[in-house]
């Protein structure tokens, strides 16, 4: 177990690491640091003094080293922009993102288990084909599309929700929909097929032959071994949605990391990019770790592989 | 032994005819009613993207400034129909509509190509050779995916400046994971069987076996996943566009007509609604035409 752990935790790290580099290395190779950070009248003579202060000059494993040394203290530069350190700026907005990416998966998990188990149980019935259909446009859809049709239909055609900003219960329900559409529409078809599999069990048979009713059978007996793949899929969904995030903020305004980075990019404030992608980028993989810890409860088989 | 020579001894005309394998899976596929409306909905996109000149008579990038977001089924002095009404600049949003689909498909078909390529290569030598090899493929792989992509894509993109190519190469290099690791799930168990160790026997080099016996049956889960990734591309490009950073205008593409309807989205709703339906129908057919695809070729993939 312990073994299995810290491998895992071990390749975790790895997967940082290699996060920091890349992260480095694309806004390094794409242009000069100094030509954005000075104001456009500085002199040739300005900029060179500018970047031998900075460490510009320096080779690209001792600008990554510096990187890397500041980026685990929390320390990504300050914002060209806003003048505050980057780090901070972004963590300050995470909590926007992460209600509005906990609200998607919520609403995507109480809609999706019931319509999935409920689509298999009672296959090839209206229910299902409506499951199925409603599950396969929600997978076609586009986000952005999705939550401007929802503007237009729930704001401006009925003035029943706001379109914009961050506050009370109203202004989460538009975007939350939006971004958990696509998820929803993938849990519910692998709920449904992972179902179905499992009804097929010799030990569901068995269950009902010695006479246990059809509800315990269906949501004890069955969810908990088809939960296995969900499981999975929650953690990687979470990527899809902090991803998903980007887009959503956007035509919400709502204030998380993604709105900021958008912005940030436009902005060519790169020390909040860096941290940005940086501080998502962790924050999935140890999601993905944490998902990979409570799996092994569920499934004892994996810690022997 | 004698069994193989009375088969070949046998007269030409008592064999069973012989249907290609590819004949018996297209006729399982098209028995499957929902691959064949998702492939005549692909078939009729393609179409019309090519026949895009014949199938709207307005010039997509003609301006009409006097005759701005006029309302669908508007017909201007000249008795003309613009079945989707126009656009902020007055021009007929169905051309922009039909145009849309060239960029959509050419990135989607062009970056799948890039990532599916990249992936089959990683996938096979990762799958065939294991060991270090494996180990430093796939934990790129785990790298590559705890990216959030379309920031990623953002980022280069914002940097590099947008152009078409830069688009392409961009999703392209970005999204060969899948394919990977499906290919490397293929030839881990392609690896063990026995006509794999008679052609290594017989004394058959790693690149033989790989490109000859390995790869043809790897083909298919490759297959699958890349039409499926077709539709997550279109989907992406269009997202690239809609933040003003694919394709550039004047060109049409649906996510830039999406961002030019959100800002006139109280005035008239007929600027965001019609190029999302496109991208809709587009992601649908190929969806569904996708999923019937894995249904008959390999039931058990996980996509």
């Amino acid at each position: 177990m312990s073994v299995y752990l810290l491998r895992r935790l071990l390749q975790s790290l790895l997967v940082l690491f290699g996060v920091s580099f890349v992260v480095f290395a694309i806004l390094f190779l794409t242009g000069d640091p100094a030509l954005v950070l000075l104001p456009p009248e500085a002199s040739a003579e300005d900029i060179r003094r500018f970047r031998e202060a900075m460490g510009f000059d320096d080779p690209f494993l001792v600008q990554y080293g510096r990187f890397l040394a500041g980026a685990v203290q929390g320390d990504f530069g300050k914002s060209i922009r806003h003048g505050e350190p980057a780090f901070w700026l972004v963590v300050e907005r995470m909590p926007a993102t992460f209600e509005l990416a906990g609200a998607a998966l919520l609403l995507a998990l109480c809609l999706a288990i019931p319509a999935g188990v409920v689509s298999a149980v009672r296959r090839n019935t209206v229910l299902d084909y409506l499951s199925t259909v409603v599950a396969l446009l929600g997978q076609s859809m586009p986000t952005f599309w999705l939550g401007i049709m929802l503007i237009l239909i729930f704001s401006v055609g009925l003035n029943l929700l706001p379109s914009s900003g961050r506050g009370d219960l109203e202004h989460l329900i538009l975007p939350a929909v939006t971004l958990g559409l696509f998820t929803t529409a993938r849990i519910t078809r692998l709920t449904r097929s992972g179902m179905l599999d499992v009804l097929n069990q010799d030990y569901i048979r068995t269950a009902r032959a010695k006479g246990v009713a059809d509800p315990p059978v269906v949501w004890k007996h069955a969810l908990k071994n088809a939960a296995i793949p969900i499981v999975t899929i929650v953690g990687i969904e979470l990527g899809t949605l902090l991803g998903g995030s980007v887009i959503t903020e956007t035509i919400f305004a709502w204030p998380g990391v993604g709105r900021l980075s958008v912005q940030a990019i436009y902005n060519r404030d790169y020390p909040v990019v860096q941290a940005a992608v940086f501080l998502l980028a962790s924050t999935f993989v140890i999601v993905n770790l944490v998902v990979d810890v409570l799996y092994t409860y569920l499934d004892p088989r994996i810690r022997l592989r | 032994m004698s069994r193989a020579v009375e088969t070949a001894a046998l007269p030409l005309a008592e064999r069973p005819p012989a249907v290609p394998e590819w004949v018996l899976l297209l006729r399982r596929l098209a028995r499957r009613r929902t691959a064949l409306f998702g492939a005549v909905v692909v078939v009729l996109v393609v179409l019309t993207a090519a026949a895009a000149p014949w199938v709207s008579p307005f010039d997509p990038l003609l301006q009409d400034l006097e005759n701005r977001l006029k309302p669908p089924m508007w017909r201007d002095a000249a008795g003309g129909v613009h079945p989707l009404g126009t656009d902020h600049l007055g021009r007929d949003l169905l051309a922009r509509v039909v145009y849309g689909a060239r960029p959509a498909l050419l990135v989607g078909f062009a970056a799948v190509t890039i990532s599916g390529l990249l992936g089959m290569v990683v996938g096979l030598l990762s799958g065939y050779f294991g060991g270090r090899v494996d180990d430093v493929l796939m934990r790129l792989g785990d790298v590559q995916l705890a990216f959030p992509f379309i920031l990623l894509a953002i980022a280069v993109i914002g940097v590099l400046g947008p152009s078409l190519g830069t688009i392409i190469v961009v999703i392209g290099v970005s999204s060969w994971v899948v394919y990977a690791r499906v290919v490397r799930g293929a030839v881990l168990s392609l690896r063990e069987r026995e006509f794999v160790q008679a052609a290594l026997a017989l004394g058959a080099g790693d690149a033989r076996v790989l490109a000859r016996h390995i790869l043809p049956n790897a083909f298919t889960p490759w297959l699958v996943v890349a039409t499926l990734d077709m539709a997550r591309v279109i989907v992406i490009e269009s997202a690239l566009s809609f933040l003003g950073l694919g394709v550039q205008p004047p060109t049409p593409t649906w996510g830039g007509m999406l961002a030019d309807g959100r800002v006139y989205i109280s005035t008239a709703w007929w600027l965001a609604t019609f190029p999302g339906l496109a991208i809709l129908v587009a992601v649908l057919g190929i969806n569904l035409f996708g999923d019937g695809l894995r249904d008959t070729l390999d039931p058990r993939l996980k996509v």
